[in-house]
């Protein structure tokens, strides 16, 4: 599903250059689960922006879906986000204006799917995160949890070929967490492909497989028995 | 082009800060009011100016002889000489596109003696010997009998149309004028109509006048075959002021006059006149809509600059959206949308508001009737339709900056913001 070789990124900051990442070698197959571990500054987040194509690499090559993604332009970069990719972030980003439903049915507006086939779906997915009675509620309105159940929500809506997690636990006390990551498990029971950032250990022991990040290279990608969510909610 | 979710979101955007919106809104709306008021009021100013000049044939000139200056085929210099009965075929001969050729002559004057009398009352007006075509170089409302014909001209009929004026000097109240006799100058005339001017130009005395048939007059007064002065009209599509040297070289010519001669033969060029009053209507509508259109600017900034702001806001908005997978062509649009719709509102409610006081100046005229130089002002269909053309332009030069910095930021960027 992902295929990345030889991943070179580096920032300029002033005169100097910051290597973020130093040849980055790593496959992803469909329906894994895989949890992208390391401390800050080890170039996990840099590692996802480019997957989510938000951000350009320097130096290898990226295939998504056997679809090279290479110097795409704006235009082209968002027609493939919205078909390929799932953001789930860790301040949860939804728009503050908008109803849960409408957040959720966003993608579909940007893929034009009919207005009214967009709330049929909407509904349909903030039932499967249990949120369909606070389908007219904002943002503000909603807990910590909900908020990211809703995001995951409007990640799935599109049914993208990736989800992208960046820290989805980051902002959440433990119990939502366990929560939110049941929910990311279930989704990939069902085969979806899933990237987890994360620093925290349980979080990502409860995925299939962990690579670790250390300033910008892979130290380790191991699988891993995984560990269900369910047991602590 | 109507898309449900775009408008309430643009309706979103705007009312989220209401007052800041209104504010904005205010400088547009002020400009566009500013613009409207201007060109109304040049318009009733302009409207005013032309009333005055009534329905007086603006394509014509009059033209009358005075001494020479040059000495020319053994004539001396300083002599007089008059314009002829034959010099009317001559010009007309001689020139073409000419509509009305009228020969004049005329009694009293400014500051003249009295001169007519009717019964035991005398008054002094101004008595003209005229052709019948005069009525349509000098428009005239005939109130009661008929106007002067060629059977009159012809049989050198002794009759007269007095103005509204000498009727209310010479008559009683209720004393009705036609076919009584006035005395011009001893002679006697028959009253056969009167008649009402509407220009205010003349004034007064305007409607103190007198028109007998011009060959009555001739003979009457002793004016042999000279012609006084001659008031010419060409046709609509030519100008006179171009065909007036063509007429005075003719002139000059049958009267012997030095060809340089510029004094000899004067001349008054009404259409140049009103074609100087009209070039001034159109300085005033010009200055009115760079005033207008200048005031509308920098409310067009003010627009331009709030949207600036609500790009500023909402870039991590704008931000997720891109990562959710929206085309920057389409943020753009919903950018501009928002600029235009916010810019052609609050033209509207300017246009409005500026329409609004042009009705209440109007009817404020209509209860205190008329006044000097000002006439029902208004602004054309044409102007309004302008004006939005105006808005829709500059409501999409306001957003365009700020819509191309709200797709500038890459959207990792603007994620990052908070």
């Amino acid at each position: 599903m992902i295929e990345i070789k030889d991943l070179h990124k580096s920032y300029k900051m002033g005169n100097n250059s910051l290597h973020v990442l130093k040849g980055i070698n790593f496959k992803v197959e469909e329906g894994e689960l895989v949890a992208i571990m390391g401390s800050s500054g080890s170039g996990k987040s840099t590692l996802l922006n480019i997957l989510g194509m938000l951000d350009e690499l320097d130096e290898g090559s990226y295939t998504l879906d056997g679809v090279p993604i290479k110097n795409l332009s704006e235009t082209k970069a968002a027609q493939y986000r919205n078909k390929f990719l799932g953001f789930i972030f860790q301040s949860f980003n939804l728009i503050n204006y908008k109803s849960a439903a409408e957040n959720v049915a966003l993608p579909l507006y940007y893929q034009k799917v009919p207005r009214k086939e967009r709330q049929e779906k909407a509904m349909q997915y903030l039932e499967k995160v249990g949120l369909k009675p606070w389908a007219e509620h904002l943002p503000n309105e909603l807990s910590g949890g909900q908020k990211q159940r809703v995001a995951i929500a409007r990640a799935m809506a599109a049914e993208p070929k990736v989800l992208l997690a960046d820290e989805p636990t980051g902002a959440l006390d433990s119990k939502t967490s366990y929560e939110v990551m049941d929910l990311i498990q279930k989704i990939n029971d069902e085969g979806n492909t899933i990237l987890v950032v994360t620093h925290e250990e349980d979080i990502a022991h409860m995925c299939k497989r962990i690579v670790h990040l250390k300033d910008g290279v892979i130290v380790e990608d191991k699988k891993v028995e995984q560990v269900r969510a369910e047991q602590y909610v | 082009m109507f898309d449900r979710d775009r408008w309430r979101e643009i309706l979103e955007v705007l009312t989220k800060n209401t007052w800041r919106t209104i504010f904005t809104a205010f400088g547009v709306c002020w400009g566009i009011f500013i613009l409207i008021v201007l060109l109304a009021a040049g318009k009733g100013l302009e409207n005013g100016i032309k009333k005055d000049f009534g329905d007086i044939a603006t394509n014509t000139m009059f033209m009358w002889t005075r001494a020479t200056t040059r000495a020319h085929e053994g004539l001396p210099q300083g002599r007089r000489f008059e314009f002829k009965v034959d010099d009317v075929q001559a010009i007309r001969d001689n020139v073409p596109n000419l509509r009305f050729i009228s020969p004049r002559n005329q009694l009293g004057g400014f500051g003249g003696n009295n001169n007519v009398v009717h019964g035991i009352r005398t008054g002094a007006y101004n008595v003209y010997g005229d052709y019948p075509e005069i009525i349509n170089q000098d428009p005239m409302a005939v109130t009661s009998g008929r106007f002067l014909n060629y059977n009159d001209i012809n049989e050198k009929r002794k009759v007269a149309i007095i103005g509204q004026g000498v009727k209310n000097d010479l008559y009683d109240k209720d004393e009705d004028p036609l076919g009584t006799y006035i005395k011009i100058q001893g002679v006697n005339f028959m009253v056969i109509g009167t008649y009402k001017k509407n220009n205010s130009g003349g004034g007064e005395e305007g409607q103190k006048e007198i028109f007998v048939p011009f060959t009555s007059f001739s003979q009457a007064f002793n004016r042999g075959e000279n012609v006084g002065w001659m008031a010419i009209t060409a046709h609509n599509g030519s100008s006179i002021s171009v065909l007036k040297d063509k007429i005075v070289s003719v002139m000059k010519e049958r009267h012997k006059v030095h060809p340089e001669d510029t004094r000899a033969v004067g001349y008054f060029d009404l259409y140049e006149q009103y074609n100087r009053v009209e070039s001034l209507f159109g300085a005033l509508k010009g200055v009115a809509y760079i005033v207008g259109i200048m005031v509308l600017l920098s409310g067009i900034i003010g627009v331009s600059n709030i949207m600036l702001i609500v790009v500023k806001e909402r870039t991590k908005e704008i931000g997720i959206r891109r990562a959710l997978g929206e085309q920057p062509w389409s943020i753009k649009k919903q950018i501009l949308m928002e600029s235009i719709f916010l810019t052609l509102i609050s033209g509207m409610v300017g246009i409005i508001f500026g329409s609004l006081v042009i009705f209440g100046i109007n009817s404020l005229l209509d209860s205190v009737g008329p006044v000097d130089m000002f006439m029902s002002p208004s602004v054309s269909v044409g102007v309004v339709t302008g004006a939005l053309t105006i808005l829709m332009v500059s409501g999409l030069l306001a957003g365009f900056i700020p819509a191309q910095s709200a797709i500038r930021a890459r959207p990792i960027e603007a994620l990052r913001t908070e």
